[in-house]
């Protein structure tokens, strides 16, 4: 379903929007924490009474000026954050205290080292594994965070401070999930285009309690509609799985595409999908603990061995009864496409069809991909 | 009831019209404009006789087909094309102007497939920019290449293979060497993205490139198995088409 709301807001609508509200925010005081990645415990930015904003990494405009200090057979994400931070071009980046990194990939964790040339970036060293040493050092990082906090902000973070925050992120957790899975439905009551759109929209709106208000509301309008509409009226369009990648720099060129050629993007196993979103923080464990174990339990690529996101794309297959799966990889994005070669066998002994895009930002490839994707959705048929 | 399948592509452009048991094909050099060559073929087609028909265009310049009835990718026509002309499941190579495709046929439809990133190495259009260089046709490059012993093209990008190319001819090359290795290079890469994909139920090639028992004998080498190919592979995705029209409703 490709119909979009009338007052739909466009990503570039909701960035502007959401620079003068934070415009506002900087002049009553308010603490912003810069971030690019899934992986920052976000528990403690809210503890620590600060909001998280999520900085500008989606266009092809600053790749140009990034490129004169950065290779160019580098990820276009990781070149594109750099290049608004250094043509001072993402009001998030500029309203933001500091920033905060992550050593996810070789790309962006060398990236940041010139990114704090620019604006303090502070980068906690996030491991490859997920038990023993790992565990402990990333709960060392996890610490240490919670202290950086308070030293910059001369506050003291309590535990009571982190478990209240914790209760609303795992709150917010929970409602956009239910939003990602209206996905689930057939028909689909939603494009993946708005979806994905408002996914990412989202995180420019600094108050959380809003951001759960405004994801119910629409969450309840869809449900409505489709409920009085399409409810019993099974859609024979095929039912795509978009996994890899983020995908916010190239949402036109592959998501898009594929509704306008026929096809229903109905789920993300994705930075802003829901890859992040199905564990919650468990309210159970000590705080510290309970964070650690949540972030080292995405799945993304960076990850070694990473077969829990096999997993769970089998998961998704079977829920959202997903008919093909198309891969994004992000030029130069070693690990996830690596990776592909799990996720593709594992998706082809399913009996599934499976694309791999490699792309970047540019419009260069605009019409071949549009070929490939045409001929993906011909073999389904 | 006449079904024509016609196959824009970024060089030439074929058309297959399907009438009763009979089978026509003809070829058109693409223009600047893909709709000039859809008015040119259409022109032709009046010429071959009218009635009824219905039209499936393909290929790169398929949207510039304006009375086509139905528009489909050359990856599922020549899939459809390449089962019909052989016969059996199989991967079929295309090596086209643009782009290559290697593509993966079973039981009779396209299962999975893999195209060439957005470059020009590996394509025929590298082997048309090389030939241009060296001063004579393409099916000239491919007489002459036959007679040398390649020379080693190793750049990745048609742009600096140009200029290898050059300093080639620059050393006092002889002329037959360089064209062997121009073809070499481009079998080399063609082979590399079969590798990649796999290969299953015995490998084919189409498009024009076909019609060069030269290529086919460097393609086989490089794959180390028999590269089939077909009197009419070149007309391989126009013939998809044109099937794929008679059995739309």
């Amino acid at each position: 379903m490709l119909k979009l709301p009338e007052n739909f807001e466009t990503y570039m609508d909701a960035r502007k929007a959401g620079f003068i509200r934070m415009q506002e925010a900087k002049e009553k005081g308010a603490r912003v924490v810069g971030i690019f990645c899934s992986f920052v415990p976000y528990e403690l930015i809210l503890a620590a009474g600060a909001c998280a904003v999520p900085l500008c990494a989606t266009s092809d405009e600053p790749i140009a000026a990034a490129e004169a200090d950065l290779p160019r057979n580098l990820c276009p994400l990781i070149k594109a954050s750099y290049g608004f931070a250094k043509t001072d071009t993402c009001p998030y980046f500029y309203f933001s205290d500091f920033i905060v990194g992550e050593t996810t990939c070789d790309g962006k964790k060398k990236m940041f080292e010139l990114m704090n040339e620019i604006k303090e970036t502070y980068v906690m060293q996030l491991p490859a594994g997920r038990t023993g040493p790992a565990f402990d050092a990333w709960k060392t990082e996890i610490i240490a965070f919670r202290k950086k906090l308070e030293d910059f902000y001369h506050i003291t973070i309590t535990d009571e401070d982190i478990r209240r925050a914790i209760k609303r992120k795992n709150h917010e957790r929970q409602v956009t999930l239910k939003f990602l899975e209206l996905g689930k439905l057939n028909p689909a009551p939603i494009s993946g285009y708005e979806l994905s759109t408002r996914m990412d929209a989202l995180g420019f709106n600094l108050d959380i309690d809003e951001r759960c208000k405004a994801v119910e509301q629409r969450t309840a309008e869809v449900l409505a509609d489709w409920e009085a509409n399409y409810k019993g009226k099974t859609s024979d369009r095929p039912r795509i799985l978009v996994t890899g990648c983020p995908y916010g720099g190239v949402r036109d060129k592959i998501i898009k595409t594929v509704e306008e050629l026929g096809a229903d993007v109905v789920a993300f196993d994705s930075c802003s999908g829901t890859r992040e979103k199905v564990e919650p923080v468990d309210e159970t464990m000590p705080v510290m603990d309970a964070l650690a174990k949540k972030y080292l339990n995405i799945n993304c690529s960076v990850m070694s061995p990473n077969t829990s996101r096999i997993q769970y794309i089998g998961e998704m297959i079977e829920d959202y009864a997903v008919d093909g799966v198309i891969e994004i990889i992000l030029q130069a994005c070693h690990t996830y496409n690596v990776e592909s070669h799990y996720v593709k066998k594992y998706v082809s002994g399913q009996g599934l069809p499976y694309l791999m895009i490699e792309t970047d930002y540019s419009q260069a490839d605009k019409g071949q991909i549009s070929t490939r994707l045409s001929a993906f959705l011909e073999t389904i048929g | 009831m006449r079904y024509i399948g016609i196959d824009i592509g970024s060089t030439a452009s074929k058309t297959v019209i399907l009438d009763g048991e009979q089978q026509i094909c003809f070829t058109l050099p693409t223009g600047w404009s893909g709709k000039e060559t859809a008015e040119a073929i259409r022109e032709k087609l009046a010429e071959s006789g009218g009635g009824e028909s219905r039209v499936v265009a393909t290929g790169y310049g398929r949207v510039s087909v304006d009375y086509a009835d139905k528009i489909v990718t050359e990856i599922t026509c020549h899939g459809r094309g390449g089962y019909h002309l052989f016969n059996k499941d199989c991967t079929i190579i295309d090596v086209g102007g643009q782009d290559t495709k290697v593509i993966t046929v079973a039981e009779g439809s396209v299962k999975d497939f893999l195209m060439n990133d957005k470059c020009a190495a590996g394509t025929g259009k590298f082997l048309e920019v090389m030939a241009t260089r060296l001063g004579m046709t393409l099916s000239e490059m491919f007489a002459l290449a036959e007679k040398g012993t390649p020379l080693a093209i190793s750049s990745m990008c048609t742009v600096f293979a140009e200029s290898e190319v050059i300093s080639h001819i620059g050393a006092g090359e002889k002329r037959e060497d360089i064209a062997a290795g121009v073809v070499d290079s481009v079998a080399a890469r063609v082979a590399n993205l079969c590798v990649r994909h796999g290969i299953r139920g015995g490998a084919v090639l189409t498009g024009g490139l076909c019609e060069s028992g030269y290529f086919i004998g460097c393609l086989s080498g490089k794959l180390g198995m028999r590269v089939e190919s077909h009197p009419l592979g070149r007309y391989a995705g126009a013939l998809g088409a044109a099937l794929i029209a008679k059995n739309s409703k």
